[in-house]
């Protein structure tokens, strides 16, 4: 006999996602999701984030997308917390591993905590963390038609950092088009063009940072 | 790939709903996946054969129905499904391009269970 069920297929993962947020909530933690495709620059951002604001917030990473042992002290020099999940070669995060990471912070006092999914623009997507907001982040080195090809990402991402815009001058890569693919199907996408190396545009970067700390603390 | 994941939890499910039913021989599953939640159909069917081997499930079958995208336009409400290919294209009714809302198309869930 025919059994219907319509159950969602990941609601384990969303149901530990739901505990997760609503810890976050409790604490008054912004938890932002980081993903990108790999080579973006996202440890590099992340980095230069951590330095600047850490007069400003009590910061801590969950990384997911170590390459090497040099990101890891790359990140941990900046003061803020740093654990790595071992995701066993998996294509994303999950609820579950970003639990168990939570064991080895301190969130006392903690006002954001960054969650450096694995570096993948399809399968981070599905997979709720417990984030507040999704932040996409895109270098202009990979070709203005990502958010095209990744609408779902694009689509629930609070935040688009087109990266390495230093490099503009020499790649082929059209803002305008990457922006409208981005706002199709997410008008309010906050589009922030950076360049960690030179540090363009990361002061709106920040700002937007500084604005959704505010909101969280005063929810 | 992800599909790993997606079939592990999906077999959890059926066990699941085969207990809560009393039922013991397992036929056939469906599967519906919207067009955005960027699911591939054979590596769903390579993942969930891979977690079922050797198991009461080994040789059950996989049936995957996708799910249209369908989206309401930000300016004037029409609700349109865009072409295959052309996720993109602006409303049909009035031509706006932006922000139109998903109504469908993110879905993925275990729609039916063939046993007995
Ligand atoms: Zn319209």
């Amino acid at each position: 006999m025919e059994v219907p069920v319509v159950r969602n297929i990941l609601e384990a993962n969303d149901r530990i996602s739901a505990q997760l947020r609503k810890l976050f909530a409790e604490r008054k933690v912004l938890v932002l999701n980081l993903i990108s495709s790999p080579g973006s620059g996202k440890t590099s951002t992340l980095e230069r984030t951590l330095t600047d604001l850490a007069p400003e917030f009590k910061m801590a990473v969950i990384e997911g997308d170590l390459r090497t042992d040099n990101d890891a002290r790359r990140v941990a020099a900046t003061g803020a917390q740093a654990v790595q999940i071992n995701t066993d070669g998996a294509c994303h995060l999950d609820s579950s591993m970003v639990q168990v990471a939570l064991e080895s912070i301190d969130i006392d006092g903690l006002d954001i905590l960054f969650v450096e999914n694995v570096g993948n623009l399809v399968c981070p997507a599905e997979f709720e963390v417990g984030e507040d907001y999704k932040v996409s982040l895109l270098s202009v080195t990979e070709g203005d038609d990502k958010p095209e090809k990744y609408p779902l990402l694009f689509a629930e991402s609070a935040v688009m950092l087109l990266n390495k815009t230093d490099l503009l001058p020499y790649v082929d890569f059209d803002m305008a088009r990457a922006e409208r693919f981005a706002r199709a199907l997410n008008k309010d996408i906050a589009v922030f063009p950076v360049s960690c190396k030179t540090r363009e545009g990361m002061g709106a970067w920040y700002d937007w940072l500084r604005a959704r700390v505010r909101e969280k603390k005063a929810a | 790939m992800h599909e790993m994941s997606i079939a592990q939890s999906l077999v959890a499910i059926i066990k699941e709903e085969m207990e809560k039913h009393g039922l013991t021989r397992l036929h056939a599953v469906r599967v519906c996946h919207g067009r955005l939640a960027a699911l591939v159909p054979d590596a769903l069917a390579f993942a969930f054969e891979a977690c079922t081997l050797g198991t009461p499930m080994q040789g059950v079958r996989l049936e995957l129905a996708e799910i249209p995208i369908v989206l309401r336009c930000s300016q004037c409400a029409q609700e349109f499904s865009p072409e295959q290919g052309d996720l993109f294209m602006p409303c049909p009714a009035c031509g706006e391009g932006l922000g139109h809302e998903v109504l469908q198309g993110k879905e993925l869930y275990l729609d039916n269970i063939e046993a007995e």
